[in-house]
Formats: C-alpha cells, sequence, structure tokens
C-alpha cells in the first residue's frame, strides 16, 4: 500500500502508478456527480454543463446552507457507487473524468472504462460527513440545481480530501473482484454450517 | 408546555440524533477500532474521529439524513398525543430550512425534491397507543439510503422457512452489503405476512447492540447468524478485517399456518436512533444518549 497525493488537472500519467489498494489524498476541483446527472449525461445526452475532464467527481449529495449570496457545505459523503454501475462506462467514456470518488466498490464496466480511458476509481469511508465538510474550501458554483440539493452537480474546491482507498486503477484491476472471491468461497462453506446448526436450535 | 417548547425539544432532540450516535452504537464502533489492523484500523479510526467531530461542531455526521422515521409509544392520557404529530411535522421543516437535514423527501413519479422533508406519508409516523397511561416515547429512526437500498421481504414456504431466512441472509448480507457501509446492523423480521415481517425487521434495527432475544432459540440463532457472518472476513468498509456486522437483531410474530414471511432490513455503522422520553410534567430525557433537553 503506498500514499499518493493528487491534485487536478490529473493526466494519465499522474495515475499511471497508482494501485488497489493505496490510498490518495486530493487537493483540487471536485464536482458531486450522482444518480440523475448519470442518467442525463448518458441515457438522454445532455452535455455535463462543465468540462470534466482532468477533473474528480463524487457519488455524493450533500447539505448546503446559504448565507447571502454563497454557498456552504454542512457534511457531505459519499453515496453508494454501486448504483452508477449501469452508466459509468459511458459517464467516464463521454467526459474523460479521471478520478471517481464514492461509497463501495463498482463492477467490471467500470474496470473496462478505467482501462480504456485511463481513469481511477476510489472508494472514501462512509457516513464521514461531518469531518469531510473541513475539507472542503469554497463551493465554486452549482450546476442543475433544479433535480433538487442531493443531486445538483456542486463544483468544490478541496484540500487534502481522503483517505480515498483505489478500488479500481488505470489497469483495470478491481479490487470487488478480491472481495467476491473471499464472499463466495468462504460464504459458501459458512452456509453449509449454518444449515447444520439451525437443525439443533 | 407550549406548542413552541415542545417544538424547540422535538428539534433538540432530531439534532442530537443526527449529529451523535447512539451510546451503544458508539462504543460498539470503539471497540472495532481496537481490534482492526492496516488499513481498515485507519479507516475505523477516521470513522470515530468524524463521531466526535460531528457532535463537537453539531454537524450531522453522515450527509444522509435519511427518511425520518418516527414510532412513537403514547398512553392514552399522554399530554402530548393531540400536538405530537404537529410538532414532528414543523420541526423537520425548520431544520430541513436550517440546513441540518437534508432534503430526501421525492415524488416517485414526477422525482420533484419538496425541498423540505415533507410529503405524502413522510415524516414516517408509526403509533403505538397503551392504554390507560400518560407516558409519551418518540424513537427516532434515520433511515439512509445506501442501507436501505439493500432491504428485502419475502413470503416462502413455511417448512422451509429457517432455511430460505438463511438462504436470505447469506445471499444479501455479503454481496450488497459491502456497499452499504459496514460494519452494519442486521435486522430480521419474521411474521405472518410481508408488511409484519418488514415493519418488524425495521423495528429490530432500534433494539440495542448486544441485546438479545428473550426468547433462548432467538437469540441463539441471531449469535449464529452475527458470528457467521463475521466468519467471511469483509471487515469494516468492505476492506477486510474482522468486524463486517456489528449485530444481528431478530424481532418476530406468530404466523399463518399457510405463511412464512421473511424481511431484512440493514443500517450502516452511522445507526442514527434515538428515544425520548416526554414526562408528563415536561422534563424530557434522551435515554439512548444519556442527555436531558432543555428547549427553549
Amino acid at each position: 500500500m503506498k500514499v499518493h497525493k493528487l491534485r487536478t488537472p490529473i493526466n494519465d500519467e499522474d495515475i499511471a502508478n497508482i494501485a488497489i489498494g493505496d490510498v490518495l489524498f486530493l487537493d483540487g476541483v471536485v464536482v458531486t456527480a450522482r444518480d440523475l446527472v448519470h442518467r442525463l449525461v448518458v441515457k438522454e445526452g445532455r452535455n455535463c454543463p462543465i468540462d470534466l475532464n482532468g477533473l474528480a467527481i463524487f457519488h455524493a449529495g450533500p447539505i448546503v446552507k446559504r448565507h447571502d449570496n454563497k454557498w456552504f457545505i454542512v457534511s457531505i459523503g459519499p453515496t453508494t457507487s454501486y448504483r452508477m454501475e449501469p452508466y459509468e462506462y459511458e459517464f467516464i467514456e463521454r467526459t474523460r473524468v479521471k478520478l471517481i470518488i464514492g461509497k463501495g466498490f463498482m463492477g467490471d464496466r467500470t474496470a473496462k472504462a478505467c482501462r480504456d480511458f485511463k481513469a481511477i476509481v476510489t472508494l472514501y469511508p462512509g457516513g464521514c460527513g461531518a469531518i469531510t465538510s473541513f475539507n472542503i474550501e469554497e463551493v465554486l458554483g452549482v450546476y442543475w440545481l433544479e433535480l433538487g440539493i442531493p443531486e445538483a452537480l456542486w463544483v468544490l474546491k478541496v484540500k487534502e480530501l481522503g483517505p480515498l482507498i483505489v478500488t479500481i486503477d488505470s489497469k483495470g484491476n478491481n479490487l470487488r473482484n478480491q472481495i467476491m472471491d473471499t464472499v463466495n468461497k468462504q460464504g459458501r462453506k459458512i452456509i453449509k454450517e449454518i444449515y447444520s446448526s439451525i437443525a439443533n436450535l | 408546555m407550549t406548542f413552541i417548547n415542545l417544538l424547540s425539544i422535538m428539534k433538540e432532540f432530531i439534532k442530537v440524533v443526527v449529529t451523535s450516535l447512539p451510546n451503544d452504537v458508539a462504543n460498539a464502533l470503539r471497540r472495532v477500532c481496537e481490534s482492526e489492523e492496516g488499513i481498515t484500523k485507519h479507516v475505523c479510526d477516521y470513522m470515530l474521529k468524524n463521531v466526535y467531530l460531528a457532535s463537537k461542531t453539531h454537524k450531522p455526521l453522515c450527509q444522509d439524513t435519511g427518511t425520518l422515521m418516527f414510532f412513537i409509544k403514547a398512553g392514552s392520557k399522554s399530554p402530548y398525543f393531540n400536538v405530537l404529530k404537529k410538532v414532528i411535522v414543523e420541526a423537520v421543516k425548520e431544520l430541513t430550512k436550517e440546513g441540518l437535514l437534508r432534503p430526501n423527501s421525492i415524488d416517485p413519479f414526477t422525482n420533484i425534491n419538496t425541498g423540505d422533508n415533507t410529503g405524502r406519508y413522510i415524516p414516517w409516523i408509526e403509533w403505538d397507543i397503551v392504554d390507560d397511561s400518560d407516558i409519551t416515547e418518540v424513537t427516532l429512526y434515520v433511515a439512509g439510503g445506501g442501507s436501505s437500498l439493500p432491504a428485502r421481504a419475502l413470503v416462502v414456504r413455511p417448512t422451509d422457512g429457517l432455511d430460505e431466512l438463511v438462504k436470505l441472509v447469506f445471499d444479501i448480507v455479503p454481496t450488497y452489503g459491502i456497499d452499504a457501509c459496514p460494519p452494519l446492523i442486521v435486522g430480521i423480521g419474521i411474521g405472518a405476512t410481508l408488511e409484519i415481517a418488514a415493519t418488524l425487521s425495521k423495528r429490530a434495527l432500534l433494539k440495542p447492540v448486544g441485546a438479545r432475544n428473550p426468547n433462548p432459540k432467538v437469540a441463539k440463532l441471531e449469535t449464529l447468524l452475527l458470528s457467521k457472518l463475521n466468519d467471511i472476513g469483509i471487515g469494516p468498509q468492505g476492506l477486510f478485517g474482522k468486524t463486517f456486522v456489528l449485530d444481528v437483531h431478530i424481532e418476530y410474530s406468530y404466523r399463518h399456518p399457510a405463511t412464512y414471511a421473511i424481511a431484512l432490513s440493514l443500517s450502516c455503522w452511522a445507526l442514527r436512533r434515538g428515544i425520548l422520553a416526554l414526562y408528563p410534567e415536561g422534563r424530557a430525557y434522551v435515554s439512548s444518549h444519556g442527555v436531558w433537553l432543555e428547549g427553549t
């Protein structure tokens, strides 16, 4: 396990030597994009209102507050990334986003996109919304607010956002496969043991 | 107590619930941090640090303040009986406006967010009426999206009931559970019909971590499922480790001869559950967190 510091804009070389299981801390610009943004860009062909090439997206829906003319993040953290799995290949292909931050793991199609278009996927510990708000330096803007606060694209300036644990690297290796192997092998053995135990409850 | 007093107490209560963990869950999380190693330990320490910082800075510990579900136990002589629902709805609206709750109430047909956490049947409120009593106890459970997503309920052949239950648990929890913010709390409901099992599986999540079902057979099954789910080795946040599940609770009703309904509800590690006792003379105590509320 290696620890890396990354800064946006991110290019292909920046992520070439980052491997699954490594830990990242990010400085720069992160844009929140979750269910509806993915659907609108991929399925309905809408143009993403901000150029994501070289930037990071965050599967997240924050709690925000507004003072005068400025937005502030009260609490922000990742949402389940696997919900974006059906759209992420095309989303990466179209936007050329380089870093995806989310909760949990993503599947084979996203891993293929990471290999084909050079991107990485990271897991951020879920449920850590309060502490993360202190890594947000500024809300630079918001797009598609009509989708509602959680679903809008929030453009955020972040400092030392992390620990981001790499689950898919730019070669397409996927940490999820290792976990699923364990679940399949161990799980099958364990379920057999349980069936015999419940007979004697 | 006036409506305004009660409203301020209800708002304080909701604030406590979304900015801190109940004592039982916080203690369980501390024990997990002590037992994990490597990156998993690092991630658990980060989660604990977040819990500490959230309650210190009064920020929601998770940005997903969920669907607010209230379970009210009230005596027919409770002095709050007639205003409680109004107070809850108003408190939720105000806290959303104040930026403490994320607006999470969406019309399923238009996808329009109401912006204030209210809507048809939302916030969700269930009542248990206690005969001839003046007690008022409000339990709040904040149902986050990530851990609500893997929930399942089905009705199976009664002869296969327990086997099907084990199959459901092991099909869903280790696979979908990895994305639902483990270490998880698993709630299992068993009953005569689908919705009885479903509501009991949610009520199972309201029991304290470590509490066992009074029926020894059921308690044994809870412990068995807990240890076997952890034996897989998935660990916190699915990064491998000792604790994937903090606890398993089972709630059941008696069933029908022809049915065996089973349901599964999950909670993420950030289980936000609070129990508020409102005393007739006006004192208010959050027993889950050990906090007296003053109101204004």
